[in-house]
């Protein structure tokens, strides 16, 4: 391999000082801001998280107020997923999609630049939303991420900000999507057919397909809001005529289908991760292709499921259950296709293939409990619960947020050029692992046992699980230090990393990432690679 | 990690492990007591069973494949087997499995969901009406009305904090019970898991479920949907009791309701002393949630009335915020909630409690003319 000689042939020049990043149109730039943005907010949304748990630990208010404590808990959830997990996702679909397709660049490299920067202005809209309450901006956002009215009509002004956080993010994410789908429509190097496509790029041009279609639906809903608020329309209002329950739907048929653009993402990753720890190409490549789609049009069709209790008719109910339940066919065909990736396999455990492992084991997990949720009159029961937070967690940590960390691992010395330190990140695996499942666990338990979620405040009936979930979080909090620590160490330095770091990453449909140095040049393919 | 914790952590999984019941950690739904929520019970142990032995199998045979296929064993990966028999017709294999689950769980659902939905004649119907903080009964057949409200004298070492009221409902076992849900101003969501499933409390809407109560007792649980500052502080208590006792305690509450309205349409002069000890228990039991009982409030959310323009400023317009509300704000109109005595007080209570010591007395009259 010819490595060594390529890291220190930097012909193809980079624009210097901070203009390089602040007007960049390269993808591997953007991809780095994007990923280095999604680690902040992932700090941010984690410190949120700890202050409730910190809350949790006993009966009685302690450290905030309820409203204060409802504001932690919405910019919590909205932090993670617009800031942390879809950025993340993002940031690696810039630095490896053109790589692994055989393409120079993003399609719409300015368009790929405007994305990127909208995201701290939308960050930056958030926090004043969390500000101005204490400077006398009236009641917090206390609704939740689901900003139900009329409660969200109460607020003060606070909401109006958390609206704006919204819409930029939501003309930041649709552009984005449009930029991906375009760069694997028509920028895939000669040769590289539909199914030669590595499943991380199906499953970015999947989630740019569904983002298209649901960010615009949220924009109009809390528009609507926006409306309610200060022009004296009622659209939720139903004194003036509206309906509060129109919103629950808006806001689902976003929210549902938006679930799959954290989870898809990852299940992109798994596909690259599993075959190369196995040695041997992905178990049933092309139907899973298919299942993918299966499940993105499904799952646009299911979103009442989260409102089974507002008093749909029972024929709408019961249309919501079947469709639901029918979801464990795509995903569940995922798994398996993941598991007989595995069998007969030549397995070694590297960082990135234990989160495989154990993400497979997890979010199956995440998908049983969901059957339980699907079911209507049981749903009747575990709704509002801590029952709830506890499936979608398992689904979206997992699901979600450890495959972004599987493919960190992965990619990091292609990124770098360096080998992250591999005993470090199996002790950040084994801490963050074990520490997720002690904080999530039990709150099945308390779920059934009666306390809903989004409180404040808690009986003594409910402090014992409550208190093992607590412990499980910081830890699983401060083994994010590690976690940063890790990368920092890898991009200063460390075993220099061949082209090819892993010797089963040329199996099956693997992307073209591999053909080039590591870290790559500036500028990816100057001339497209022909796939044979 | 304390003693207690490292102990909890030993019994969670032993409950885990065993299924075992332990008192303290409570971690299932607890022993249904209607209809309705027995199926529902039956319906979860089922989709709980099913979900376990899944996740046996599956974690099995990770196991295995962790175990066997490892290159440190040496084991050779086998190319060809996304070829072979099985990878031709997983695709067929897998999903038909899993819809064979699907279905049996989704037949199994829809019988018990027909249950859950059945609307044949109730005996008695109990309207329930979630507002920020407090939920009120309407008795629609006897034409009572209750408003229940959190017990705030419960410390939160008490196992009954946040799990108490100061006026449970009242019910009679054995009794077909409609439950109508609705809301004065945001969502919320009535739930007593042992006898009420969840039906949204929408404003607006109405929403219906049933229960019989097959045992007497006292049931709890409290507001499920997020309803703002004081969603936690929303606790529901229910007392079961005999339809004789209900019977009894029906008539009590009619009487008390007549002498209350008589008390209030007597057009007796008050002294500043009564309506003050009278509007202190009213201001208790309808206004601390948001106002506290040292009439601070809350900084930015609830205004302070200790001091406050209106409550030592102008009479007219303090019955005024209370009679009519504030639209758009979490400040209800409750001239239609208390009457012209209940108003009354609280509002000469308000306006000499916390140093407004304005020395006024509100009479019933002056809240007839000012509604
Ligand atoms: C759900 C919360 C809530 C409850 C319960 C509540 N209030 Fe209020 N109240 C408010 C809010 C919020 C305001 C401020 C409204 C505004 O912004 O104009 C307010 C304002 C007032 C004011 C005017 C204060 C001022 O200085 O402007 C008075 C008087 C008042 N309430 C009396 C009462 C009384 C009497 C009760 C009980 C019968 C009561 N409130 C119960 C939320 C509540
Ligand atoms: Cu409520």
């Amino acid at each position: 391999m010819s490595t060594e000689a390529i890291h220190d042939d930097h012909h193809d020049h980079k624009p210097s000082g901070i203009g390089r990043w602040l007007f960049s149109t390269n993808h591997k730039d953007i991809g780095t801001m994007y990923l280095i943005f999604a680690l902040v907010m992932l700090f941010l949304g984690g410190a949120s998280a700890m202050m409730l748990r910190a809350e949790l630990w006993e009966p009685g208010l302690q450290i905030v107020d309820p409203d204060t404590y409802n504001n932690l808990l919405t910019n919590h959830a909205l932090i993670m997923v617009f800031g942390a997990v879809m950025p993340a996702a993002a940031g690696m679909a810039n630095w490896m999609l053109p790589m692994m397709i055989g393409a120079p660049d993003m399609a719409l490299p300015r368009l790929n630049n405007l994305s990127f920067w909208l995201l701290p202005f939308a960050a930056l809209m958030l926090i004043l939303s969390f500000v101005v309450p204490h400077f006398g901006g009236g009641v917090p956002i206390n609704t939740g991420w689901t900003l139900y009215p009329p409660l969200s009509l109460q607020a003060g002004i606070g909401m109006d900000f958390g609206i704006f956080t919204l819409h930029i993010l939501g003309i930041s994410s649709i552009m984005a999507s449009i930029n991906i789908v375009t760069t694997i429509v028509n920028m895939r190097a000669p040769g590289m057919t539909w199914f030669k496509l590595p499943l991380f790029a199906w499953a970015w041009l999947l989630t740019g397909l569904l983002l298209i279609m649901i960010m615009p639906v949220l924009a109009g809903g809390v528009t609507m809001l926006l409306f309610d608020r200060h022009f004296g329309t009622s659209f939720f209002d139903a004194a003036g005529g509206g309906d509060p329950v129109l919103f629950q739907h808006l806001f689902w048929f976003f929210g549902h289908p938006e679930v799959y653009v954290l989870l898809l993402p990852s299940i992109g990753i798994l596909g690259m991760v599993v075959p190369t720890f196995s040695r041997k190409p992905l178990f049933a490549y092309k139907p899973l292709v298919y299942s993918m789609f299966f499940l993105t049009a499904l799952g646009m069709v299911v979103w009442a499921h989260h409102q089974y209790t507002v008093g749909m008719s029972k024929e709408v109910t019961t249309y919501f259950m079947i469709g639901t339940i029918l979801i464990s066919i795509p995903v569940g065909y995922m798994l398996f296709s993941f598991i007989f990736t595995m069998w007969r396999g030549s397995m070694t455990f590297e960082t990135p293939m234990l989160f495989a492992v154990a993400i497979v084991l997890m979010f199956s997990f995440a998908g049983v409990t969901g059957i339980m949720l699907a079911v209507v009159p049981a749903d009747l029961q575990y709704h509002d619960t801590y029952f709830v937070v506890a499936h979608f967690h398992y689904a979206l940590i997992p699901g979600a947020l450890f495959g972004i960390y599987a493919g960190v691992f992965y990619w990091l010395p292609k990124w770098t050029g360096h080998m992250y330190d591999e005993r470090l990140g199996k002790i950040f695996f084994w801490w963050t692992t074990i520490a997720f499942n002690l904080t999530f666990f039990v709150q099945h338990f308390v779920g059934l046992a009666g306390m809903p979620r989004r409180i404040s405040d808690y009986s003594p009936v409910f402090t014992d699980f409550n208190q093992i979930s607590s412990i499980g979080a910081f830890a699983f909090g401060a083994s994010h230090f590690l976690f940063v620590w890790i990368i920092i160490k890898a991009v200063r330095g460390g075993k220099r990393a061949g082209d090819k770091p892993w010797d089963g990453a040329q199996v099956g449909n693997a992307g073209l990432e591999w053909a080039l140095p590591s870290p790559p040049p500036f500028h990816s393919f100057t001339t497209p690679p022909v796939v044979k | 990690m304390s003693k207690r914790s490292l102990g909890g952590l030993a019994a969670a999984a032993m409950v885990v492990l065993s299924g075992r019941v332990l008192a303290a950690w409570e971690h299932n739904l607890p022993e249904p007591v209607s209809p309705a929520t027995k199926e529902i019970f039956n319906l979860h142990m089922l989709t709980a069973t099913i979900a376990l032995v899944i996740m046996v199998i599956v974690t099995a045979i990770i196991v295995y494949a962790l175990w066997k296929f490892r290159k440190s064993k040496g084991y050779e990966a086998d190319q060809n087997f996304h070829k072979g028999w099985f990878g031709t017709w997983a695709w067929v294999l897998v999903p038909v499995v899993v819809l064979g689950i699907d279905m049996s769980v989704a037949g199994k659902a829809s019988k018990v969901f027909d249950l859950v939905e059945d609307t044949s004649t109730p005996d008695m119907t109990l309207k329930v009406i979630g507002s920020q903080w407090k939920w009120t009964y309407e008795y629609m057949d006897e034409g009572i009305r209750l408003v229940s409200s959190l017990n705030r004298d419960r410390k939160t070492n008490d196992p009954l904090y946040l799990h108490d009221v100061d006026n449970p409902v009242v019910l009679p076992v054995n009794t077909r019970i409609r439950l109508l849900h609705t809301a004065t101003d945001v969502l919320h969501a009535w739930w007593v898991p042992a006898l009420a499933y969840k039906k949204d409390a929408i404003p607006g809407y109405i929403n219906e479920t049933w229960t019989i109560i097959e045992k007497e007792g006292t049931y709890r649980g409290q507001c499920a949907e997020i309803c703002g500052g004081g969603h936690a502080f929303m606790p529901i208590v229910i007392k079961a009791v005999s339809k004789q006792k209900y019977a009894a305690w029906v008539k009590e509450k009619k009487l008390a309701a007549a002498a209350a309205l008589a008390e209030a349409s007597s057009g007796k002069v008050w002294t500043r002393d009564e309506l003050f000890s009278k509007g202190e228990a009213i201001y208790k039991a309808n206004c601390v949630a948001c106002h506290q009982a040292n009439g601070q409030g809350v900084p930015n959310v609830f205004p302070a009335l200790a001091g406050s323009k209106v409550a030592t400023g102008d009479i007219k317009v303090h019955l005024d915020t209370v009679i009519h509300g504030r639209p758009g704000t979490p400040m209800a109109a409750w001239g239609g909630q208390l009457n012209d005595l209940d108003i009354a007080s609280v509002v000469t209570y308000e306006r000499n409690a916390w140093g407004n010591d304005t020395g006024d007395a509100v009479q019933p009259g002056d809240v007839k003319a000012a509604r």
